[in-house]
Protein backbone atom coordinates (compact mmCIF):
# COMPACT_ATOMS: atom_id res chain seq x y z
CA UNK A 1 0.00 0.00 0.00
CA UNK A 2 2.80 2.36 1.17
CA UNK A 3 5.43 1.41 -1.28
CA UNK A 4 2.52 1.48 -4.12
CA UNK A 5 1.82 4.88 -3.50
CA UNK A 6 5.67 6.04 -3.10
CA UNK A 7 5.96 3.89 -6.44
CA UNK A 8 3.13 6.44 -8.15
CA UNK A 9 4.66 9.18 -6.54
CA UNK A 10 7.93 9.12 -7.99
CA UNK A 11 6.63 8.03 -11.31
CA UNK A 12 4.58 11.15 -11.30
CA UNK A 13 8.28 13.08 -10.20
CA UNK A 14 9.66 11.83 -12.95
CA UNK A 15 7.19 12.76 -15.28
CA UNK A 16 7.02 16.11 -14.30
CA UNK A 17 11.30 16.20 -14.35
CA UNK A 18 10.61 14.76 -18.09
CA UNK A 19 8.47 17.21 -18.51
CA UNK A 20 10.47 20.29 -17.69
CA UNK A 21 13.17 18.95 -18.79
CA UNK A 22 11.69 19.22 -22.82
CA UNK A 23 10.11 22.31 -21.90
CA UNK A 24 13.95 23.43 -21.31
CA UNK A 25 14.85 21.65 -24.80
CA UNK A 26 12.12 23.63 -26.54
CA UNK A 27 13.56 27.04 -25.35
CA UNK A 28 16.21 26.11 -26.30
CA UNK A 29 15.67 25.58 -29.88
CA UNK A 30 12.95 28.47 -30.05
CA UNK A 31 16.04 30.64 -29.10
CA UNK A 32 18.23 28.97 -31.91
CA UNK A 33 15.84 29.38 -34.49
CA UNK A 34 15.62 32.97 -33.75
CA UNK A 35 17.40 33.94 -37.09
CA UNK A 36 14.17 32.14 -39.01
CA UNK A 37 11.88 34.66 -37.22
CA UNK A 38 9.14 35.98 -39.46
CA UNK A 39 8.48 39.36 -37.55
CA UNK A 40 5.41 39.73 -39.62
CA UNK A 41 3.93 36.78 -37.67
CA UNK A 42 4.93 37.88 -34.57
CA UNK A 43 3.39 41.16 -35.17
CA UNK A 44 0.06 39.10 -35.72
CA UNK A 45 0.61 37.16 -32.41
CA UNK A 46 1.31 40.62 -30.84
CA UNK A 47 -2.22 42.13 -31.88
CA UNK A 48 -4.16 38.65 -31.31
CA UNK A 49 -2.72 38.55 -27.49
CA UNK A 50 -3.54 42.47 -26.89
CA UNK A 51 -7.19 42.45 -28.33
CA UNK A 52 -7.74 38.97 -26.35
CA UNK A 53 -6.42 39.95 -22.94
CA UNK A 54 -6.45 43.70 -22.65
CA UNK A 55 -9.98 44.17 -21.41
CA UNK A 56 -10.00 41.27 -19.15
CA UNK A 57 -6.77 41.76 -17.71
CA UNK A 58 -7.85 45.24 -16.71
CA UNK A 59 -11.36 44.42 -15.62
CA UNK A 60 -9.53 42.05 -12.88
CA UNK A 61 -6.60 44.38 -12.04
CA UNK A 62 -9.56 47.54 -11.33
CA UNK A 63 -11.36 45.19 -8.89
CA UNK A 64 -8.13 43.65 -7.21
CA UNK A 65 -7.00 47.84 -6.83
CA UNK A 66 -10.52 48.54 -5.44
CA UNK A 67 -10.72 45.71 -3.05
CA UNK A 68 -7.09 46.06 -1.82
CA UNK A 69 -7.83 49.61 -1.18
CA UNK A 70 -10.91 48.62 0.83
CA UNK A 71 -8.86 46.19 3.17
CA UNK A 72 -5.78 48.55 3.75
CA UNK A 73 -7.50 51.85 3.72
CA UNK A 74 -9.82 50.05 6.95
CA UNK A 75 -7.17 48.89 8.78
CA UNK A 76 -4.84 51.38 8.06
CA UNK A 77 -7.24 54.49 9.07
CA UNK A 78 -7.43 52.53 12.53
CA UNK A 79 -3.65 53.29 12.99
CA UNK A 80 -3.66 56.37 11.70
CA UNK A 81 -1.76 55.33 8.72
CA UNK A 82 -3.78 56.92 5.88
CA UNK A 83 -1.08 58.30 4.75
CA UNK A 84 0.78 55.09 3.92
CA UNK A 85 -2.43 53.59 1.56
CA UNK A 86 -1.70 54.95 -1.64
CA UNK A 87 1.75 54.14 -1.41
CA UNK A 88 1.05 50.56 -0.05
CA UNK A 89 -1.56 49.54 -3.13
CA UNK A 90 0.76 51.27 -5.86
CA UNK A 91 3.31 49.22 -4.42
CA UNK A 92 1.66 45.88 -4.11
CA UNK A 93 0.45 46.08 -8.19
CA UNK A 94 3.51 46.87 -9.70
CA UNK A 95 5.74 44.38 -7.80
CA UNK A 96 3.25 41.57 -7.40
CA UNK A 97 -0.20 41.87 -8.45
CA UNK A 98 -0.36 43.29 -11.94
CA UNK A 99 2.48 41.02 -12.96
CA UNK A 100 1.05 37.98 -11.52
CA UNK A 101 -2.32 38.33 -12.32
CA UNK A 102 -2.27 39.73 -16.19
CA UNK A 103 0.13 36.74 -16.49
CA UNK A 104 -2.27 34.40 -14.80
CA UNK A 105 -5.16 36.06 -17.03
CA UNK A 106 -3.01 35.76 -20.39
CA UNK A 107 -2.18 31.71 -19.29
CA UNK A 108 -6.43 31.03 -19.29
CA UNK A 109 -7.16 33.55 -22.89
CA UNK A 110 -3.76 33.10 -24.76
CA UNK A 111 -2.03 30.25 -23.81
CA UNK A 112 -5.45 27.99 -24.15
CA UNK A 113 -5.66 29.30 -27.58
CA UNK A 114 -1.96 29.25 -28.53
CA UNK A 115 -2.30 25.16 -27.02
CA UNK A 116 -5.60 24.48 -28.79
CA UNK A 117 -4.63 26.08 -32.09
CA UNK A 118 -0.93 24.17 -32.23
CA UNK A 119 -2.69 20.97 -31.04
CA UNK A 120 -5.38 20.61 -33.78
CA UNK A 121 -2.48 21.37 -36.41
CA UNK A 122 -0.87 18.22 -34.55
CA UNK A 123 -3.48 15.70 -34.20
CA UNK A 124 -4.89 16.70 -38.19
CA UNK A 125 -1.23 16.28 -39.60
CA UNK A 126 -0.43 20.35 -40.28
CA UNK A 127 3.00 20.09 -38.10
CA UNK A 128 3.61 17.19 -40.22
CA UNK A 129 2.92 19.33 -43.42
CA UNK A 130 4.99 21.92 -42.12
CA UNK A 131 7.90 19.46 -42.06
CA UNK A 132 7.51 18.01 -45.22
CA UNK A 133 7.39 21.63 -46.95
CA UNK A 134 10.72 21.65 -45.35
CA UNK A 135 9.72 24.45 -42.92
CA UNK A 136 10.45 24.11 -38.96
CA UNK A 137 7.64 24.28 -36.79
CA UNK A 138 9.33 26.19 -33.77
CA UNK A 139 10.74 28.53 -36.09
CA UNK A 140 7.78 28.86 -37.98
CA UNK A 141 4.72 27.90 -34.70
CA UNK A 142 6.63 28.59 -31.56
CA UNK A 143 9.56 31.72 -32.13
CA UNK A 144 6.49 34.07 -33.19
CA UNK A 145 4.84 33.24 -30.21
CA UNK A 146 7.27 33.36 -27.39
CA UNK A 147 8.41 37.08 -29.15
CA UNK A 148 4.84 38.16 -28.47
CA UNK A 149 4.13 37.02 -25.27
CA UNK A 150 7.81 38.09 -23.75
CA UNK A 151 6.79 41.68 -25.15
CA UNK A 152 3.19 42.35 -24.86
CA UNK A 153 2.64 40.41 -21.46
CA UNK A 154 4.45 43.61 -20.21
CA UNK A 155 2.34 45.83 -22.39
CA UNK A 156 -0.12 44.54 -20.83
CA UNK A 157 1.25 45.53 -17.29
CA UNK A 158 1.94 48.62 -17.81
CA UNK A 159 -1.93 49.62 -18.23
CA UNK A 160 -2.30 46.88 -15.38
CA UNK A 161 -0.43 48.83 -12.91
CA UNK A 162 -2.09 52.21 -14.24
CA UNK A 163 -5.79 51.04 -13.58
CA UNK A 164 -4.97 49.28 -10.79
CA UNK A 165 -3.73 51.76 -9.22
CA UNK A 166 -6.85 53.86 -10.67
CA UNK A 167 -9.16 51.52 -8.97
CA UNK A 168 -7.48 51.94 -5.55
CA UNK A 169 -7.73 56.06 -5.75
CA UNK A 170 -11.69 55.66 -6.41
CA UNK A 171 -11.95 53.98 -3.83
CA UNK A 172 -9.50 55.49 -1.54
CA UNK A 173 -11.59 58.64 -2.41
CA UNK A 174 -15.00 57.66 -2.71
CA UNK A 175 -15.37 55.43 -0.05
CA UNK A 176 -12.53 55.28 2.29
CA UNK A 177 -12.50 59.14 2.87
CA UNK A 178 -9.23 59.62 1.77
CA UNK A 179 -7.84 62.75 0.21
CA UNK A 180 -7.49 62.92 -3.44
CA UNK A 181 -3.85 64.65 -2.38
CA UNK A 182 -3.16 62.30 0.70
CA UNK A 183 -3.46 58.92 -2.00
CA UNK A 184 -0.87 60.83 -5.03
CA UNK A 185 1.22 62.07 -2.27
CA UNK A 186 1.51 58.68 -1.17
CA UNK A 187 2.49 57.16 -4.28
CA UNK A 188 5.14 59.80 -4.60
CA UNK A 189 6.25 59.18 -1.46
CA UNK A 190 6.82 55.33 -1.25
CA UNK A 191 7.01 54.23 -4.77
CA UNK A 192 10.21 53.74 -6.80
CA UNK A 193 10.65 53.51 -10.57
CA UNK A 194 11.77 49.88 -10.20
CA UNK A 195 8.57 48.74 -8.28
CA UNK A 196 7.11 49.09 -11.87
CA UNK A 197 9.79 47.86 -13.71
CA UNK A 198 10.72 44.95 -11.54
CA UNK A 199 7.27 43.80 -12.35
CA UNK A 200 7.72 44.54 -16.03
CA UNK A 201 10.38 42.19 -15.96
CA UNK A 202 8.70 39.28 -13.87
CA UNK A 203 6.05 39.56 -16.52
CA UNK A 204 8.72 39.21 -19.52
CA UNK A 205 9.31 35.41 -18.06
CA UNK A 206 5.24 34.87 -17.34
CA UNK A 207 5.20 35.17 -21.10
CA UNK A 208 8.09 33.11 -21.91
CA UNK A 209 6.45 30.71 -19.63
CA UNK A 210 3.01 31.01 -21.16
CA UNK A 211 4.12 30.73 -24.63
CA UNK A 212 7.04 28.03 -24.07
CA UNK A 213 4.45 25.66 -22.34
CA UNK A 214 1.44 26.29 -24.51
CA UNK A 215 3.57 25.50 -27.62
CA UNK A 216 4.86 22.42 -25.86
CA UNK A 217 1.64 21.12 -24.98
CA UNK A 218 0.50 21.96 -28.40
CA UNK A 219 3.30 19.96 -30.58
CA UNK A 220 2.81 16.95 -27.40
CA UNK A 221 -0.88 16.63 -28.14
CA UNK A 222 -2.18 13.05 -28.03
CA UNK A 223 -4.62 11.97 -31.02
CA UNK A 224 -8.13 11.76 -30.84
CA UNK A 225 -10.89 14.21 -29.96
CA UNK A 226 -10.08 14.14 -26.09
CA UNK A 227 -6.60 14.97 -26.88
CA UNK A 228 -6.76 19.08 -27.91
CA UNK A 229 -9.05 19.31 -24.82
CA UNK A 230 -6.68 17.42 -22.40
CA UNK A 231 -3.47 19.80 -23.19
CA UNK A 232 -5.38 22.71 -23.02
CA UNK A 233 -6.43 22.56 -19.98
CA UNK A 234 -2.78 21.11 -18.46
CA UNK A 235 -1.20 24.09 -20.39
CA UNK A 236 -3.46 26.50 -18.47
CA UNK A 237 -2.81 25.00 -15.29
CA UNK A 238 1.24 24.48 -15.92
CA UNK A 239 1.61 27.79 -16.72
CA UNK A 240 -0.56 28.78 -13.83
CA UNK A 241 1.95 26.64 -11.34
CA UNK A 242 5.09 27.83 -13.20
CA UNK A 243 4.10 31.73 -12.64
CA UNK A 244 3.63 31.68 -9.33
CA UNK A 245 6.67 29.91 -8.10
CA UNK A 246 9.03 31.49 -10.43
CA UNK A 247 7.21 34.53 -9.49
CA UNK A 248 8.74 33.95 -5.69
CA UNK A 249 12.32 33.58 -6.75
CA UNK A 250 11.83 36.80 -8.98
CA UNK A 251 10.80 38.61 -6.41
CA UNK A 252 13.88 36.97 -4.37
CA UNK A 253 16.31 38.44 -6.96
CA UNK A 254 14.58 41.25 -8.21
CA UNK A 255 13.50 42.88 -4.73
CA UNK A 256 16.40 41.81 -2.16
CA UNK B 1 18.34 5.01 -62.15
CA UNK B 2 17.48 4.63 -58.94
CA UNK B 3 15.60 6.87 -56.88
CA UNK B 4 14.71 5.87 -53.50
CA UNK B 5 15.72 2.80 -52.12
CA UNK B 6 15.15 1.02 -48.53
CA UNK B 7 17.58 -1.68 -47.15
CA UNK B 8 16.90 -3.72 -44.79
CA UNK B 9 14.69 -1.21 -43.10
CA UNK B 10 13.50 -2.27 -39.36
CA UNK B 11 10.63 -0.23 -37.45
CA UNK B 12 9.43 -0.55 -33.96
CA UNK B 13 7.28 2.01 -32.03
CA UNK B 14 7.96 1.65 -28.61
CA UNK B 15 9.86 -1.94 -29.13
CA UNK B 16 6.90 -3.00 -30.96
CA UNK B 17 8.38 -4.14 -34.15
CA UNK B 18 5.47 -2.84 -37.36
CA UNK B 19 7.80 -4.74 -40.03
CA UNK B 20 11.54 -6.36 -40.52
CA UNK B 21 13.82 -6.37 -43.03
CA UNK B 22 11.65 -4.35 -45.61
CA UNK B 23 13.82 -3.70 -49.08
CA UNK B 24 12.42 -1.82 -51.87
CA UNK B 25 13.94 -0.09 -54.80
CA UNK B 26 12.02 2.46 -56.96
CA UNK B 27 13.55 4.12 -59.84
CA UNK B 28 13.41 7.40 -61.17
CA UNK B 29 9.70 8.58 -62.54
CA UNK B 30 7.85 5.33 -61.73
CA UNK B 31 5.39 5.15 -59.89
CA UNK B 32 5.56 2.57 -57.35
CA UNK B 33 2.11 1.30 -55.43
CA UNK B 34 2.12 0.10 -52.34
CA UNK B 35 -0.51 -2.27 -50.70
CA UNK B 36 -1.50 -3.96 -47.51
CA UNK B 37 -3.78 -4.14 -44.63
CA UNK B 38 -4.55 -1.45 -42.72
CA UNK B 39 -1.72 -1.03 -39.51
CA UNK B 40 0.81 -3.17 -42.11
CA UNK B 41 2.57 0.04 -41.85
CA UNK B 42 2.03 1.73 -45.43
CA UNK B 43 2.26 5.37 -44.10
CA UNK B 44 5.38 4.30 -41.60
CA UNK B 45 7.03 3.62 -45.50
CA UNK B 46 6.31 7.23 -46.47
CA UNK B 47 6.85 8.74 -43.10
CA UNK B 48 10.25 7.05 -43.50
CA UNK B 49 11.01 8.12 -46.99
CA UNK B 50 10.53 11.74 -46.30
CA UNK B 51 12.20 11.59 -42.73
CA UNK B 52 9.31 12.15 -40.57
CA UNK B 53 10.11 8.99 -38.64
CA UNK B 54 14.12 7.49 -38.30
CA UNK B 55 13.87 3.98 -39.05
CA UNK B 56 15.08 1.66 -35.86
CA UNK B 57 17.44 -0.29 -38.09
CA UNK B 58 18.42 0.08 -42.14
CA UNK B 59 19.60 2.51 -44.96
CA UNK B 60 17.09 4.84 -46.33
CA UNK B 61 18.74 6.42 -49.97
CA UNK B 62 17.16 9.37 -51.80
CA UNK B 63 18.90 10.24 -54.83
CA UNK B 64 22.62 8.60 -53.53
CA UNK B 65 22.21 9.79 -49.98
CA UNK B 66 21.61 8.05 -47.14
CA UNK B 67 19.33 10.16 -44.82
CA UNK B 68 18.19 7.65 -42.11
CA UNK B 69 20.95 9.79 -39.64
CA UNK B 70 19.91 13.05 -41.21
CA UNK B 71 19.10 16.10 -39.09
CA UNK B 72 15.87 17.84 -39.47
CA UNK B 73 18.44 20.92 -41.24
CA UNK B 74 19.59 18.29 -43.75
CA UNK B 75 16.39 16.81 -44.21
CA UNK B 76 14.92 19.41 -45.33
CA UNK B 77 17.33 20.57 -47.95
CA UNK B 78 16.29 17.03 -49.70
CA UNK B 79 12.24 17.58 -48.69
CA UNK B 80 12.50 20.69 -50.94
CA UNK B 81 12.71 18.06 -53.79
CA UNK B 82 9.40 15.78 -52.66
CA UNK B 83 5.66 16.78 -51.62
CA UNK B 84 3.38 14.73 -49.81
CA UNK B 85 -0.66 14.22 -50.19
CA UNK B 86 -2.09 13.39 -46.53
CA UNK B 87 -4.63 11.08 -46.08
CA UNK B 88 -6.93 13.61 -44.58
CA UNK B 89 -4.87 16.19 -46.79
CA UNK B 90 -3.75 17.99 -43.93
CA UNK B 91 -4.59 21.44 -45.28
CA UNK B 92 -3.57 24.93 -43.24
CA UNK B 93 -6.95 25.47 -41.92
CA UNK B 94 -5.75 28.96 -41.06
CA UNK B 95 -5.17 29.67 -44.52
CA UNK B 96 -7.12 29.83 -48.12
CA UNK B 97 -6.76 27.42 -50.29
CA UNK B 98 -4.22 29.72 -52.41
CA UNK B 99 -2.18 30.65 -49.34
CA UNK B 100 -1.75 27.27 -49.13
CA UNK B 101 -1.05 26.13 -52.15
CA UNK B 102 1.76 29.08 -52.02
CA UNK B 103 3.08 28.20 -49.01
CA UNK B 104 6.30 26.00 -50.16
CA UNK B 105 6.53 28.55 -52.90
CA UNK B 106 6.91 31.68 -50.30
CA UNK B 107 8.95 29.58 -47.92
CA UNK B 108 11.92 28.30 -50.38
CA UNK B 109 11.66 30.40 -53.62
CA UNK B 110 12.61 34.16 -54.31
CA UNK B 111 9.35 34.47 -56.74
CA UNK B 112 7.31 37.62 -56.64
CA UNK B 113 3.73 38.05 -55.25
CA UNK B 114 2.54 37.67 -58.99
CA UNK B 115 4.74 34.61 -59.98
CA UNK B 116 3.62 32.83 -57.31
CA UNK B 117 0.25 33.80 -58.19
CA UNK B 118 0.42 32.68 -61.64
CA UNK B 119 1.65 29.22 -60.42
CA UNK B 120 -0.96 28.42 -57.47
CA UNK B 121 -3.65 29.46 -60.73
CA UNK B 122 -1.82 27.30 -62.77
CA UNK B 123 -1.78 24.24 -60.04
CA UNK B 124 -4.97 24.69 -59.19
CA UNK B 125 -5.91 24.32 -62.47
CA UNK B 126 -4.36 21.17 -63.01
CA UNK B 127 -6.36 19.43 -60.30
CA UNK B 128 -9.39 21.13 -61.46
CA UNK B 129 -10.05 24.12 -59.13
CA UNK B 130 -9.92 26.85 -61.30
CA UNK B 131 -10.85 30.44 -59.29
CA UNK B 132 -10.71 28.60 -55.53
CA UNK B 133 -7.81 30.58 -54.33
CA UNK B 134 -10.00 32.62 -52.10
CA UNK B 135 -11.62 29.53 -50.90
CA UNK B 136 -11.12 28.35 -47.24
CA UNK B 137 -10.32 24.47 -46.40
CA UNK B 138 -13.36 24.42 -44.13
CA UNK B 139 -16.07 25.34 -47.07
CA UNK B 140 -14.67 22.54 -49.14
CA UNK B 141 -15.51 18.85 -49.57
CA UNK B 142 -13.15 16.29 -48.89
CA UNK B 143 -12.68 15.30 -52.62
CA UNK B 144 -11.50 19.25 -53.30
CA UNK B 145 -9.44 19.20 -50.01
CA UNK B 146 -7.81 16.25 -51.39
CA UNK B 147 -6.95 18.22 -54.85
CA UNK B 148 -6.06 21.26 -53.10
CA UNK B 149 -3.49 19.19 -51.31
CA UNK B 150 -2.29 17.98 -54.25
CA UNK B 151 -1.84 20.95 -55.78
CA UNK B 152 -0.32 22.26 -52.70
CA UNK B 153 2.39 18.84 -53.21
CA UNK B 154 3.18 19.47 -56.50
CA UNK B 155 3.50 23.37 -56.48
CA UNK B 156 7.20 23.21 -55.85
CA UNK B 157 7.80 20.91 -58.96
CA UNK B 158 9.42 18.48 -56.67
CA UNK B 159 10.77 15.29 -58.15
CA UNK B 160 9.35 12.70 -55.58
CA UNK B 161 5.78 12.63 -54.82
CA UNK B 162 3.99 10.79 -51.85
CA UNK B 163 0.50 9.94 -51.91
CA UNK B 164 -1.48 8.39 -48.63
CA UNK B 165 -4.47 6.68 -49.32
CA UNK B 166 -5.32 9.52 -51.85
CA UNK B 167 -8.58 7.68 -52.88
CA UNK B 168 -10.12 6.87 -49.20
CA UNK B 169 -12.94 7.66 -48.08
CA UNK B 170 -13.88 9.10 -51.67
CA UNK B 171 -16.60 8.15 -54.25
CA UNK B 172 -15.65 5.88 -57.36
CA UNK B 173 -15.88 9.11 -59.61
CA UNK B 174 -13.99 10.83 -57.07
CA UNK B 175 -11.31 8.27 -56.35
CA UNK B 176 -11.21 7.78 -60.36
CA UNK B 177 -10.44 11.79 -61.04
CA UNK B 178 -7.73 11.34 -58.23
CA UNK B 179 -6.27 8.35 -59.92
CA UNK B 180 -6.12 10.18 -63.21
CA UNK B 181 -4.58 12.86 -61.69
CA UNK B 182 -1.85 11.12 -59.96
CA UNK B 183 -1.15 9.70 -64.01
CA UNK B 184 -1.75 13.43 -65.66
CA UNK B 185 1.11 14.69 -62.87
CA UNK B 186 3.55 12.12 -63.17
CA UNK B 187 3.20 12.67 -67.30
CA UNK B 188 3.57 16.64 -66.95
CA UNK B 189 6.39 16.71 -64.03
CA UNK B 190 7.91 13.32 -65.13
CA UNK B 191 8.18 13.19 -60.60
CA UNK B 192 8.30 9.89 -58.92
CA UNK B 193 5.33 9.02 -57.32
CA UNK B 194 4.76 6.50 -54.15
CA UNK B 195 1.40 6.05 -53.75
CA UNK B 196 -0.44 4.32 -50.83
CA UNK B 197 -3.54 2.84 -50.92
CA UNK B 198 -5.92 -0.40 -50.26
CA UNK B 199 -8.19 0.26 -53.48
CA UNK B 200 -6.82 -2.40 -55.62
CA UNK B 201 -8.97 -0.82 -58.69
CA UNK B 202 -6.63 2.73 -57.82
CA UNK B 203 -3.64 0.46 -58.37
CA UNK B 204 -3.62 -1.34 -60.92
CA UNK B 205 -4.78 2.03 -62.70
CA UNK B 206 -1.55 4.27 -61.71
CA UNK B 207 1.16 1.53 -61.02
CA UNK B 208 4.34 0.97 -63.17
CA UNK B 209 5.09 -1.68 -60.06
CA UNK B 210 3.40 -2.42 -56.97
CA UNK B 211 4.72 -3.97 -53.62
CA UNK B 212 2.39 -5.69 -50.96
CA UNK B 213 3.13 -5.42 -47.61
CA UNK B 214 1.82 -7.77 -45.06
CA UNK B 215 2.57 -9.02 -41.48
CA UNK B 216 6.14 -6.76 -41.28
CA UNK B 217 6.93 -7.79 -44.69
CA UNK B 218 7.40 -7.04 -48.18
CA UNK B 219 5.61 -10.58 -49.43
CA UNK B 220 5.47 -9.48 -53.18
CA UNK B 221 6.80 -7.15 -56.00
CA UNK B 222 6.07 -6.63 -59.18
CA UNK B 223 4.90 -4.64 -62.15
CA UNK B 224 0.45 -5.02 -62.24
CA UNK B 225 0.72 -7.50 -64.28
CA UNK B 226 3.16 -10.08 -62.51
CA UNK B 227 1.16 -9.10 -59.24
CA UNK B 228 -2.41 -9.78 -61.14
CA UNK B 229 -0.70 -13.28 -61.64
CA UNK B 230 1.02 -14.02 -58.49
CA UNK B 231 0.46 -17.40 -56.99
CA UNK B 232 0.93 -16.23 -53.65
CA UNK B 233 -2.59 -16.90 -52.00
CA UNK B 234 -2.16 -13.88 -49.69
CA UNK B 235 -1.27 -11.64 -52.76
CA UNK B 236 -4.80 -13.62 -54.51
CA UNK B 237 -6.68 -12.81 -51.64
CA UNK B 238 -6.25 -9.31 -51.22
CA UNK B 239 -6.54 -8.50 -54.42
CA UNK B 240 -9.75 -10.41 -55.41
CA UNK B 241 -11.00 -9.92 -51.81
CA UNK B 242 -10.77 -14.21 -51.51
CA UNK B 243 -8.24 -16.49 -52.72
CA UNK B 244 -8.95 -17.79 -56.24
CA UNK B 245 -9.00 -21.37 -55.07
CA UNK B 246 -7.67 -23.44 -52.79
CA UNK B 247 -7.98 -24.22 -48.80
CA UNK B 248 -9.91 -21.22 -47.05
CA UNK B 249 -7.55 -19.77 -44.84
CA UNK B 250 -8.92 -18.25 -41.39
CA UNK B 251 -9.93 -14.69 -42.71
CA UNK B 252 -11.46 -15.97 -45.73
CA UNK B 253 -13.62 -17.86 -43.24
CA UNK B 254 -14.87 -15.21 -41.29
CA UNK B 255 -15.90 -12.99 -44.44
CA UNK B 256 -18.54 -15.87 -45.20
N1 LIG C 1 3.63 7.44 -34.10
C1 LIG C 1 3.29 6.17 -33.78
N2 LIG C 1 3.42 5.73 -32.52
C2 LIG C 1 3.09 4.47 -32.18
N3 LIG C 1 2.61 3.56 -33.05
C3 LIG C 1 2.46 3.93 -34.33
C4 LIG C 1 2.79 5.25 -34.77
N4 LIG C 1 2.54 5.33 -36.10
C5 LIG C 1 2.08 4.12 -36.46
N5 LIG C 1 2.03 3.27 -35.41
C6 LIG C 1 1.60 1.87 -35.46
O1 LIG C 1 2.26 1.25 -36.54
C7 LIG C 1 1.41 0.38 -37.23
C8 LIG C 1 1.37 0.75 -38.70
O2 LIG C 1 0.76 1.99 -38.85
P1 LIG C 1 0.55 2.69 -40.26
O3 LIG C 1 1.86 2.84 -40.93
O4 LIG C 1 -0.24 3.92 -40.03
O5 LIG C 1 -0.32 1.60 -41.03
P2 LIG C 1 -1.16 1.74 -42.37
O6 LIG C 1 -0.87 3.07 -42.97
O7 LIG C 1 -0.72 0.59 -43.21
O8 LIG C 1 -2.59 1.60 -41.98
C9 LIG C 1 0.06 0.47 -36.55
O9 LIG C 1 -0.06 -0.63 -35.69
C10 LIG C 1 0.13 1.73 -35.76
O10 LIG C 1 -0.62 1.62 -34.58
MG1 LIG D 1 -2.12 4.73 -43.23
Amino acid sequence: MLVALLESFGRRALQLFETAGQIVILFVQTLQQMRHLNIRHAIVQMSHLGVDSLPIVLLTVLFTGMVLTVQTAHEFIKYGAQSSVGGVVAIAMGRELSPVLSGVVVAGRVGAAITAEIGSMKVTEQIDALRVMATDPVAYLVAPRLVACVFMVPVLVVFADAIGVVGGYLVATLYAGIGSFTYINSIKVFAVVNDITGGLVKSMFFGGIIAIVGCYKGLTTASGAAGVGRATTESVVLSIILIFISNYFLSLVLYR
Amino acid sequence: MIQIQLKHVDMSFHGRPVFQDINLEIAKGEVMVIIGPSGSGKSTILRLIIGLLKPTAGEIWINGEEISGYNEERMNVIRRHMGMVFQYSALFDSMSVGENVAFGLRQHTKHTEEEIASIVRRKLRMVGLTGQENAMPNELSGGQKKRVSLARAIAVNPTIVLYDEPTAGLDPIMSNTIDRLITSTRRRLGNTGVVVTHHMASAFEIADRIAMLYEGRIIETGTVQEIRNSTNPIVQQFIYGRKKSGTMTERGLDQL
